[in-house]
């Protein structure tokens, strides 16, 4: 069949989806382009996140305005956003693996489906309220019955002791993450188990297994790649994440989390907690800076993204 | 042999290999019953962490839920919510009305041509694309829209930015939904000589159309929570929208939640409560409304399966 007038106009549209992709890396790159060359490429490494002398005259460094004083390197971020989001999917991957296999196999059919929606749902609870009930509920509750707790019975695990601080910081982001990414693990899982071939499961209970034997030897080692996959997605989606973190992590400037109680802050947080204060800088370096951050973020999102579609791909999961 | 033979020999077989249970090592043991007892917790901590969310919500909000919520605008202190239910109308459903026919349009391409080199790459690039961080989009809103293009904090960058967002997720799941249409309904359609176009949208979209509008709820679901996108393109107004699309910034649900709470105000967190409750039920609503078409569907059309 020749191409139709259709097809061109469907081509057309479908095409926005890569375009704008590529239009938002683009567009950082070209924006951030005056602080890229302000910070060079140990910015990574740096810990000096300062806007400057806001009143003094803007002075000229490798060829750009900017304000005496002003650097712009954000370790605290890359340290901040990194320990974060592991930690959240240390906690989530057992948590949601478990309460998959339960939701599958130990649930009679009729009470597994409406059970199965309440993790769902818990998915689509926007990240706001998520952070609304960290600051509410969980920070209260932690950081003052919780966390002492902890440094005072387990402050011989190395990170565990000294200050408990405030509730705000790496922990209780880590904690409200977990339960962001949980739904995401939980319901491929659930796919993943329930695909497997009863065979498979027959042939390892015949064999004096119980059920969990099972899942630990057969069914686990089974979905490997699958598992990989999604776990590699929800690492993404804890990097990106934004609201919840502003909310939750105490929102640390150039400090180094010393234990895991301390206040931190994500690079996704940080560009929304710190744009107002950038406005402040007559040369427009801070919010380029904060360009910057984005076209990291960006990249190291999609960089994850690629590897765990690619994965997932190879194990013909869709999710 | 004889019998006497043969019953002692079976006794010492069975002497050795008696009791299957007393030879399983301490260590399954402790496998079997700890494994237990952590798969049960799991899913109790998920409902917890689900139910506690939903219920701190609603007795925090109950104090707000007032019919003044409707009728009043915000004034930082207190007030109503009447500015910031309307913005998120305006905005989610503006978004839905950009990002639905291009999205829709990109699925179809996805599942009736999709199956080449582009078409893979189209469809990896919508997965990434669904990856990136909304906050990312939110600030490429604010350089190219609200700076370069001078609109400042306004409707229309909120509105195109939060499209974006929305694109991939519609894309896929038009995609998902024509997929699941048997083969012989198209090799049906073009036997009786109908073009491309009228195959597509006369005969396949009418049977997708559920499992369609099922993911138009999603994303309007998904857009009426999103805040990170809007903070810098849409802004904030304590004030009714006047209509206008540029220069003119308004108000919406999310932005209550997480400013109002920092607020000294008795009076401003019950409003960030009772904004987080009426978000949470319309999204958890039309994520179950969504389910339902789903459901009602598979019903109806029995004969597709």
């Amino acid at each position: 069949m020749k191409p139709s007038l259709f097809r061109f106009g469907l081509v057309g549209t479908a095409s926005f989806l890569p375009l704008s992709l590529i239009a938002l890396i683009v567009f950082l790159a070209l924006y951030s382009w005056p602080a890229i060359q302000y910070n060079g490429f140990d910015f990574f490494w740096r810990n000096d996140w300062d806007l400057g002398n806001l009143y003094g005259n803007p002075v000229e460094i490798r060829g750009q305005q900017v304000m005496p004083g002003a650097s712009f390197g954000i370790w605290f971020l890359v340290v901040g956003t990194l320990s974060s989001a592991f930690l959240a999917l240390l906690f989530a991957l057992p948590i949601a693996v478990a309460s998959a296999y339960f939701l599958v196999e130990m649930l009679p059919k009729w009470l597994s489906g409406p059970l199965a929606l309440l993790v769902d749902l818990l998915a689509a609870i926007p990240s706001v309220v998520f952070g609304l009930w960290g600051y509410a509920l969980l920070i209260p509750f932690l950081g003052q019955s919780v966390f002492p707790w902890l440094a005072t019975h387990f402050g011989f695990i190395p990170f565990f002791g000294g200050s408990p601080g405030s509730g705000y910081g790496l922990l209780t982001t880590a904690i409200v993450l977990a339960f962001m990414i949980i739904p995401l693990i939980s319901a491929t899982m659930r796919e993943g188990i329930s695909a497997i071939e009863p065979a498979l499961k027959e042939a390892g209970l015949g064999m004096g297994l119980n059920r969990l034997e099972v899942l630990w030897h057969i069914i686990l080692p089974k979905l490997k790649t699958t598992l990989v996959g999604v776990s590699i997605l929800a690492l993404g989606r804890a990097l990106g994440e934004t609201m919840a973190v502003v909310m939750v992590s105490g929102n640390a400037l150039n400090y180094l989390p010393h234990n895991i109680y301390t206040p931190i802050s994500t690079m996704a947080a940080f560009i929304v907690s710190q744009l107002e204060s950038a406005l402040q800088d007559p040369t427009n370096m801070a919010v380029e800076a904060l360009a910057e951050i984005a076209l990291v973020l960006l990249i190291l999102t999609v960089i994850v993204n690629i590897i765990a579609r690619l994965l997932l791909w190879g194990a013909k999961v869709r999710t | 042999m004889s019998a006497s033979d043969l019953s002692s020999s079976m006794t010492q077989v069975q002497r050795s290999d008696v009791h299957p249970r007393a030879r399983i090592s301490l260590k399954r043991k402790l496998f079997r019953g700890l494994g237990t007892v952590f798969v049960w917790a799991s899913f109790l901590i998920v409902a917890a962490a689900f139910l506690s969310i939903i219920l701190d919500v609603l007795i925090n909000a109950l104090p707000g839920l007032k019919l003044s919520l409707f009728t009043e605008v915000s004034t930082g202190m207190g007030g109503g919510l009447k500015n910031a239910i309307e913005g998120t109308l305006v905005l989610s459903l503006g978004s839905l009305l950009i990002a639905a026919p291009v999205g829709i349009a990109a699925g179809i391409y996805l599942s009736e041509f999709g199956s080449g080199m582009a078409g893979k790459s189209l469809r990896f690039l919508s997965d990434v694309l669904v990856g990136v961080p909304s906050i990312v989009l939110g600030y490429v809103g604010y350089i190219t829209m609200v700076i370069y293009l001078g609109w400042q904090f306004s409707v229309a960058a909120g509105i195109i930015t939060l499209s974006v967002m929305l694109l991939p997720y519609i894309a896929r799941t038009t995609e998902m939904a024509l997929g699941n249409i048997p083969l012989a309904v198209r090799e049906a359609g073009f036997g009786i000589g109908a073009s491309e176009g009228t195959v597509i949208l006369r005969i396949l979209m009418p049977g997708a159309l559920p499992a369609v509008m099922t993911g138009l709820f999603y994303a309007l679901a998904l857009s009426m929570g999103e805040t990170a996108p809007l903070i810098y393109t849409a802004g904030w107004s304590n004030y009714m929208w006047n209509g206008q699309f540029t220069n003119q910034p308004i108000g919406y649900l999310t932005y209550v939640i997480w400013t109002f709470i920092n607020e000294p105000f008795e009076a401003a967190h019950v409003l960030a409560f009772a904004a987080a409750f009426l978000i949470t039920m319309v999204v958890l609503g039309l994520i179950l409304l969504g389910r339902w078409m789903v459901i009602w569907q598979l019903r109806k059309r029995g004969a597709y399966r």
